[in-house]
């Protein structure tokens, strides 16, 4: 079975380690936050200027100046910092966030990434994600393996606008994990019940399957 | 200390000097933390062709989105647009330029125009259509995008305090964009909550230092909120 969004957040939340700092992107990567394994203790970078972000507030406690990403609002928790944009990339950029969760439209099998822009539609901006991806090198991309019409998003080649190039090293897909170097798409693991052929038939790149690929453990 | 008095009485005091054509930087991230009663202002005012650097552009009906409704924006440069049908609408018509800019390239170009640097080399974009036409160059064997920096004729950005002498601090993340922008206008203009004293505010808990900014006034906010979001206790 294909793994739904709630169970590829919960297989990204195993890559998550004690003193990480982490951003989640909008999406898939932002469900990560509800399984963080109890015995660790991470602290989550939203890039709008806040260290330290918590749940979303209870209806009393709103607060229209304590936002996230998604300008949806939210809490701090004890510890937080706030900071200017500038100072946030300076995180970003400068490599000091541990771990990077974003969606993406198309990876390849270099480890270049689309996710901003589709030629024809609406065009909205890339925000932050150019500089997330030029950021650490610890980013896991999530993305369902193929479109509803079955075509592949693990690509030879990114197809739409680039967010960057090089720069995906692992992938948490809806049919299984993967991880990029040497110009190929390594099977690492399968989602529960999903076949090794589903998989090479749904991965346009190309795909390198070694040994036995176990199944993932999820929570 | 009167030349250091920064406050005025009037938002066409606060904006004096603001002509067609000029480069404005306006505060925020989304709705949080940007200078409402500037921007109703500058609407009022009907300045055009203006080139507004913002990260987003409002919503349809407020803040920005008025700016786009009174089509006084010529040129638009931002990370993320993706609230306003509006928008969209003058962008794919074309009658507004839209640039695009990664958000952390941005909050640089603001920060280096405003601390006198004409450019920076960052990887952020390198091979994306973001780099086209820019110069490229390797260090250490990565390869990065030469950034040119911005300045504003005017900012205008918004802070929780301000003392008369100018110096702010901002609340929460409503800080965003607003210090890098107050250091980047030849004209900053801050709109604030609250008026204080000078030796009201911690000197050490100071976030803009108030040479920086050349005016301030007191303004009343609405802080519409664009995605109420809560969980059940």
């Amino acid at each position: 079975m294909a793994l739904n969004r709630e169970q590829i957040a919960q297989r990204v939340a195993s890559e998550l380690r004690d003193g990480y700092y982490v951003n989640l992107g909008i999406g898939i990567p932002t469900l990560v936050a509800n399984y963080i394994p109890e015995d660790i203790d991470v602290m989550l970078q939203s890039e709008n200027g806040l260290l330290g972000m918590g749940p979303f507030p209870l209806d009393d406690e709103v607060e229209p100046d304590l936002i996230n990403a998604g300008k949806q609002t939210v809490t701090a928790i004890t510890g937080a910092a706030y900071f200017s944009s500038a100072e946030s990339f300076a995180m970003i950029r400068g490599a000091h966030v541990d771990l990077t969760v974003l969606g993406a439209f198309e990876v390849d099998q270099n480890g270049s990434i689309a996710s901003w822009m589709i030629p024809g539609k609406l065009v909205k901006g890339m925000g932050g994600a150019m500089d997330l991806v030029a950021g650490t090198d610890n980013i896991v991309v999530t993305m369902t393996h193929a479109s509803k019409s079955g075509q592949s998003k693990l690509l030879e080649s990114c197809t739409l606008p680039l967010t960057g190039v090089n720069c995906i090293h692992k992938v948490v897909t809806d049919l299984a994990y993967l991880e990029i170097h040497d110009g190929a798409f390594h099977l690492r693991e399968r989602a529960p019940g999903v076949s090794i052929d589903e998989i090479r038939e749904k991965t346009a790149g190309q795909l390198i399957v070694e040994g036995e690929v176990p199944e993932m453990r999820l929570g | 200390m009167s030349g250091f008095n920064k406050v005025v009485a009037s938002y066409d005091e606060a904006l004096a000097g603001l002509a067609d054509g000029m480069t404005v930087m306006v505060g925020g991230f989304g709705l949080c933390g940007i200078p409402e009663g500037l921007i109703q202002k500058v609407k009022e005012m009907g300045t055009k062709d203006l080139t507004c650097i913002s990260n987003n552009a409002g919503i349809d009906g407020f803040a920005l989105g008025m700016w786009l409704e009174n089509r006084q924006i010529k040129t638009m440069i931002s990370s993320y647009v993706g609230e306003n049908a509006l928008f969209e609408k003058l962008f794919i018509s074309g009658e507004m330029e839209v640039i695009l800019t990664p958000q952390g390239t941005l909050a640089e170009k603001i920060r280096a125009g405003g601390a006198g640097i004409p450019a920076f080399y960052t990887a952020t974009g390198y091979g994306t259509e973001v780099a086209k036409g820019k110069d490229t160059r390797e260090f250490d064997g990565r390869n990065y995008v030469l950034e040119p920096s911005l300045t504003s004729d005017y900012s205008l950005v918004k802070a929780w305090k301000g003392d008369t002498m100018g110096n702010l601090v901002y609340r929460m993340t409503a800080r965003n964009f607003n210090p890098m922008m107050a250091t980047a206008g030849r004209i900053t203009v801050a709109e604030v909550e609250e008026i204080v004293e000078p030796g009201e505010l911690d000197p050490n808990n100071i976030h803009t230092p108030g040479i920086f900014v050349q005016r301030l006034i007191k303004g009343s906010f609405e802080k519409r909120i664009e995605q109420r979001t809560v969980r059940s206790a």
